[in-house]
């Protein structure tokens, strides 16, 4: 301590109150150094699954279905795919792994008690999060082009896609996180939300059979917008409704994002 | 406040008032229960605090609310200047917490931990890597830097815990019952960082349930008994002001404690039961006149296990 290199602790000077980002690097830095531990099996889990999905699906009901829409069966369920792994890969993370962190290992209390306030903590959280669900979200589409799907200088914009749509579900898993009273009540989530979210998005099969009310809440659904800019991204963008389907996923996020640095709040500081 | 401080981020000590922490009529509620009840505290800069009292007194809400994870539902807090809870971050940016409960995370490796805590303290990319070998020679780690956390012992868990939070070279630094559970050999250990920090001129709050551990450390105690202080001033002369300098402790059957009890009441010396024995407070001040009635006990010195019964009426450790 006497031989110091370090400068003392300085207080930031951005006026209190303020959201900063310094912080929200700070929290991306424990995450970075955590993935380094575990990239490899929650890569495997997030590649491999969706892959399985596709290739079953694609060939097995493939050989039955042929054509959907004008496109065949392995295309519309590749780009449907990329939107599940997307859900997957953002929703089980922010509802299970930061209830973990918050209720088993206490890292948050940690990290607040450094300059973080909590609206910074679910950013930063949700942003590692979304990144992944970016990344791993096209494996899928990667895959569909290999059995033939045919490249786009759209498709492009299917990581932002994913970023955006994954960063309202990592909310989303971190608000209801915050809400369970308990672990095993988890098991309501994804049964009771999760499930019909991934199904009532034109993953699997086109929407335009459901009856009236299932395809109106398909339109509340985020990950049917998702489905279709995905899908529109492959296939050829239609600017006015996609901008409509964007501007849906942007008021989700916004919500969601309200919602999980509320509930969070009152979970971490009394 | 003043606006003056953001311009002089170096000179944020309250001009009124040489305390780095302070906390002015403070009230915590948890429904209808309360936990810290009017509590008065200041800690002067460049001292240690150390902050004793029994199980559920309100230490580590006391700790939580310098920190702005609980949040006061009556009172003033400042820490170097700054208001809590609204500008706690800058206050968290200047202070170390070492928290009651490990927190540490247990998949990375001791410079990991470190390193993220460079992060969320802000230490510039540059001298990251002087912080945590610095953290590390504090902690005795050095040899053990990249070992990962699940594989360590108790003790250096706790070394690294405490040096996590001085990663930054806080100028305010809360530990929470730092040794707790800790064998008395790297107790001991302990008590040397954190006599170091005091050579650095860091101010320290610590709470403890060991009596000897707030002796030898602290500048001053502070008494605290739900939620409020009891008493406080420097060890030596707690013990002095409400135990003299010596105890002593008669070995007495139940049925003679009464009588024991009635002897004494007239010296207005202070007396407690100690399982079979009366212990009498402030012996040096025996009247003859008495001590022919009751003989010679067993005579010790005062410590401050005596001045916190006395005053709670409650037993620590
Ligand atoms: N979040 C909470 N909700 C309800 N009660 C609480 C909460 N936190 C603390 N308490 C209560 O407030 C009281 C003070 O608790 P606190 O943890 O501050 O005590 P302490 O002095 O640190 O005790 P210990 O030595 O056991 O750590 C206790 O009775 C505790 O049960
Ligand atoms: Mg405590």
């Amino acid at each position: 301590m006497t031989t110091t290199t370090t400068p003392a602790a300085r207080p930031p000077q951005t006026p209190p109150g303020r959201f900063e980002f310094a912080p929200v690097r700070g929290v991306l830095a424990r995450e970075w150094a955590l993935y380094r531990r575990s990239w490899a099996p929650t890569t495997f889990a997030a590649v491999v699954e969706p892959v399985i999905y596709l290739l079953a699906f694609g060939f097995g009901m493939g050989s039955l279905v042929g054509a959907i829409g004008g496109y065949r069966y392995i295309e519309f369920i590749g780009t449907g795919i990329v939107a599940m792994s997307v859900l997957f890969t953002s929703m089980f993370p922010g509802l299970i792994d930061t209830y973990v962190r918050r209720v088993f290992q206490h890292a948050y209390e940690g990290m607040l008690a450094a300059p973080v306030d909590v609206r910074e903590l679910v950013t930063a959280e949700a942003s590692w999060i979304a990144l992944k669900s970016g990344v791993y979200g096209c494996a899928p589409l990667l895959v569909a082009i290999a059995f033939g799907l045919e490249p786009r200088g759209t498709m492009l914009l299917v990581p932002l896609i994913a970023l955006v749509t994954g960063f309202g579900f990592a909310l989303l898993g971190i608000w209801l996180s915050a809400l369970v009273p308990s672990i095993k009540t988890m098991d309501y989530i994804i049964s009771g939300l999760i499930t019909p979210l991934f199904l009532i998005a034109g993953t699997f099969f086109p929407l335009d059979d459901f009856p009236g009310w299932a395809r109106a809440l398909a339109q509340v659904n985020p990950l049917y917008h998702c489905v279709e800019l995905v899908r529109h991204a492959a296939f050829g963008l239609r600017p006015w409704a996609d901008l409509g389907h964007f501007a849906a996923i942007l008021a989700f996020v916004a919500l969601v994002w309200c919602l999980a640095v509320f509930q969070m709040r009152r979970r971490l500081i009394d | 406040m003043t606006s003056s401080r953001l311009r002089a981020p170096s000179e944020t000590l309250a001009p009124a008032t040489s305390s780095a922490v302070s906390l002015r009529g403070v009230v915590k509620r948890f429904g209808s229960f309360t936990a810290v009840d009017g509590l008065d505290l200041e800690v002067a800069a460049g001292t240690v605090l150390g902050l004793l009292g029994p199980n559920g007194a309100g230490k580590s809400t006391t700790m939580r609310m310098l920190t702005a994870q609980s949040r006061a539902d009556e009172g003033e807090i400042t820490i170097l200047g700054h208001r809590i809870p609204r500008e706690s971050k800058r206050a968290r940016a200047l202070m170390g917490v070492v928290p009651q409960h490990d927190n540490l995370d247990e998949e990375l490796t001791v410079r990991e931990n470190l390193t993220v805590f460079t992060h969320l303290y802000r230490v510039p990319r540059g001298e990251r890597p002087a912080a945590v070998q610095r953290a590390l020679r504090m902690a005795h780690l050095e040899d053990r830097a990249d070992t990962r956390t699940d594989k360590l012992s108790g003790g250096m868990r706790r070394r690294l815990l405490i040096a996590r939070g001085l990663v930054h070279r806080p100028r305010v630094v809360l530990l929470d019952e730092p040794t707790v559970g800790l064998d008395p050999q790297i107790r001991q250990e302990l008590w040397g960082l954190i006599t170091e920090l005091r050579e650095d001129g860091v101010t320290v709050l610590m709470s403890t349930h060991y009596i000897e551990e707030a002796e030898r450390l602290s500048d001053e105690v502070a008494l605290m008994a739900k939620g409020r202080v009891v008493s406080r001033g420097a060890p030596a002369e707690l013990v002095q002001r409400y135990a003299g300098r010596a105890v002593e402790e008669f070995p007495a059957a139940p049925t003679d404690l009464e009588r024991l009890e009635r002897l004494l009441r007239p010296t207005g010396l202070p007396t407690r039961r100690t399982g079979a024995s009366l212990a009498v407070l402030r012996a040096e001040e025996l009247p003859d006149s008495v001590r022919d009635e009751i003989g010679e006990g067993d005579r010790r010195a005062a410590n401050l296990e005596d001045v916190f019964v006395t005053l709670t009426g409650e037993t620590v450790e």
